[in-house]
Order: C-alpha cells, then sequence, then structure tokens
C-alpha cells in the first residue's frame, strides 16, 4: 500500500501549501483577474465531473443504474433547499432500497 | 484593514456554535469515508492519518474515488490537488484579514473550508478571522472521529454498497456543486455543464481519473472577457 501513502503525503503537503499561498502571497495584492476566474471555475468544473463519474461510471462504461436514482433524490432534496446532510442520507437511503427491492 | 478586534458579533466562540451544524455533517460524511477506505483495502491507520494530516473532505474522496477505481498515484494526487485548488482564492481573500506574519498567516490559511470561509463571509471583501477559525474547529474533530469511527465500525457497518453508503461520494459533491453554482453565476454553471459532458463522453474510452482530469479544461472559460 506504499502508493497509498505516497498519494495521502503528496496531498497533504499540496493541501497545506494550497491553503497557505493566498495568506503568504497575497498579502494586500490582487492575482490577476484571469488566473482568479479560471481558478474559481476548477472547483464547479471538477465537482461537476466527479459527480458525473461517481454515479453514472462503472468500470470504463456508462451505465444508469441505483446510483442514478439515489443521486437524482438528493437532488431533488438539494432543489427544495434541504440541507446537505439530509440530501446525502436520502441518496443512501433511496439507493439502499432501490438495491434491497429493485 | 486590522481593526476588527472591538467589531461586535464575531468571535472564536460565535464561529464554534455556527460551525456545530456542519461538524455533524462532516462527521457523518467521515464515517462513510471510514467505511469506504476499509473497503478499499486501506487498513485502520491509513484513512486515520489521512484525515488528521488532510482534513479535507474532497482531497481525500477524490484520492479514494480514483485509487479505488483502479486508478494511478499521479491521477489521484493530481485530482485531489486540482479539487483543492479553490482554496487559492479562497485564501486570496481571506489574506487581508488574517494575523501579519507568513508563517502565521499560513498557518491560520489551513483554517479554510468551505463552510467556515462562507461563514465568515461579512460581503463586501470582508472576513470575519476569529469567526472561521472557530467554525472550523468542531468541524475539524468531527472528521477526526467520524473517520476513527467509520474505520473500527466497517463490521459493523458491513458492506457498503448494500447500504447505499457509495452514493455519498457522487451526492456530497453535488451538494457542494449546488453550493458552488449559486454563488459562481452563469460562467459556474457553463463550466460544470461542459465539465460534466466532456467527463462522460471520456469514461468510455480514457483509463481511471481521467475523465476527471481532464473535464477541468472547462475552467479555462474564465479566461473569455466577462458576459
Amino acid at each position: 500500500m506504499s502508493a497509498l501513502w505516497v498519494a495521502i503525503v503528496a496531498v497533504t503537503l499540496a493541501s497545506a501549501a494550497i491553503k497557505a499561498a493566498g495568506p503568504i502571497l497575497v498579502g494586500g495584492r490582487e492575482l490577476p483577474p484571469q488566473v482568479n476566474a479560471v481558478i474559481a471555475l476548477l472547483a464547479p468544473a471538477l465537482l461537476a465531473a466527479l459527480v458525473v463519474t461517481e454515479t453514472f461510471g462503472d468500470d470504463g462504461h456508462l451505465v444508469l443504474d441505483e446510483r442514478a436514482l439515489g443521486v437524482g433524490a438528493a437532488a431533488v432534496a438539494l432543489a427544495l433547499r434541504a440541507p446537505v446532510l439530509l440530501a446525502v442520507a436520502l441518496a443512501a437511503l433511496v439507493t439502499a432500497l432501490v438495491r434491497l427491492f429493485g | 484593514m486590522r481593526n476588527e478586534a472591538g467589531r461586535g458579533g464575531g468571535g472564536y466562540l460565535a464561529g464554534v456554535r455556527a460551525g456545530l451544524p456542519f461538524a455533524l455533517a462532516a462527521g457523518v460524511v467521515a464515517i462513510s469515508f471510514g467505511v469506504l477506505a476499509r473497503s478499499l483495502g486501506w487498513g485502520v491507520l491509513a484513512p486515520i492519518v489521512f484525515s488528521v494530516i488532510t482534513f479535507s473532505a474532497s482531497a481525500q474522496f477524490a484520492v479514494a474515488a480514483v485509487l479505488g477505481a483502479g486508478g494511478g498515484v499521479f491521477a489521484a494526487i493530481a485530482a485531489a490537488v486540482l479539487l483543492n485548488a479553490r482554496f487559492l482564492p479562497m485564501g486570496a481573500a481571506v489574506a487581508p484579514f488574517l494575523k501579519c506574519g507568513p508563517l502565521r498567516r499560513a498557518l491560520e490559511g489551513q483554517a479554510i473550508v468551505d463552510a467556515s470561509w462562507a461563514l465568515a463571509n461579512r460581503g463586501g471583501g470582508r472576513f470575519d478571522r476569529e469567526f472561521m477559525i472557530g467554525a472550523t474547529v468542531p468541524q475539524f474533530a468531527a472528521w477526526i472521529v467520524g473517520t476513527v469511527v467509520g474505520v473500527l465500525a466497517n463490521d459493523l457497518v458491513g458492506d457498503v454498497e448494500r447500504l447505499g453508503l457509495d452514493v455519498i461520494f457522487p451526492a456530497f459533491f453535488l451538494a457542494l456543486l449546488v453550493v458552488e453554482l449559486k454563488s459562481g453565476g452563469r460562467r459556474a454553471i457553463a463550466a460544470a455543464a461542459i465539465a460534466a459532458a466532456l467527463a462522460a463522453a471520456l469514461v468510455p474510452f480514457a483509463p481511471p481519473g481521467v475523465p476527471v482530469l481532464a473535464a477541468c479544461v472547462a475552467a479555462l472559460l474564465g479566461l473569455r472577457g466577462r458576459s
């Protein structure tokens, strides 16, 4: 499992450096607006990609299964302004129920 | 910039109180992280150490997702780093309100997590330093405790898939995405849509981990002039 430990240490150092970079480097100054604009869009882009691959991806295939129903239920809950915790719990519950009775 | 000492409504304790509901959520997510990490064969020590020293749900889930799907170490690290790149603009925004001295600022910057950063936002580019740090404390504690519980209760929780716990990954990412889209406006929505389409298109062809990485080119939309 040494690959895992490499990932753990590297991600920790990188994450700490990212969080420290703004406070150390920026001080009073601003980053160029274009750089800021690209960085600001990284989170929505990556989160959307993760939602898609984790919901529909299955060993190199796109599939529509119980996970889509669960995540769909979470989406409806979030659209109705449900708390994050409730939406996530609902996703697990719906997926588990569909697997149990489906 | 540093006249916040006498300002009312802030304070560490108020931040701690505001952070409690998010700590509960973090604890539940951490339990599922611990259970899933065990199901991936990570053992007991690695997931707990990961939570203690990294303290980042999105980065840890990204590493689990990529490695769990058979992806390589580099792809896992890159996905986590790119996912956490959002802390760069967040840190830049908070910077003027942290205590002076580079080392002190770097340390205080470690308190930046999504919920605390949002809670400490006072509008007009102002941030409440004490409130942010206070809000992070219970979330950090819950993150560690939750991971330990998840790792140790793995046998009790049993089959992650049967309980639907595997969809906690995408559901949690979806919740974070909704927050991003609400605050990011049209360009964030466009970037998310392009990224989702790219990732879906690449899943059948690219190696594990690559679809998520490649989708980040959608962020280059930020180079276009303001619409």
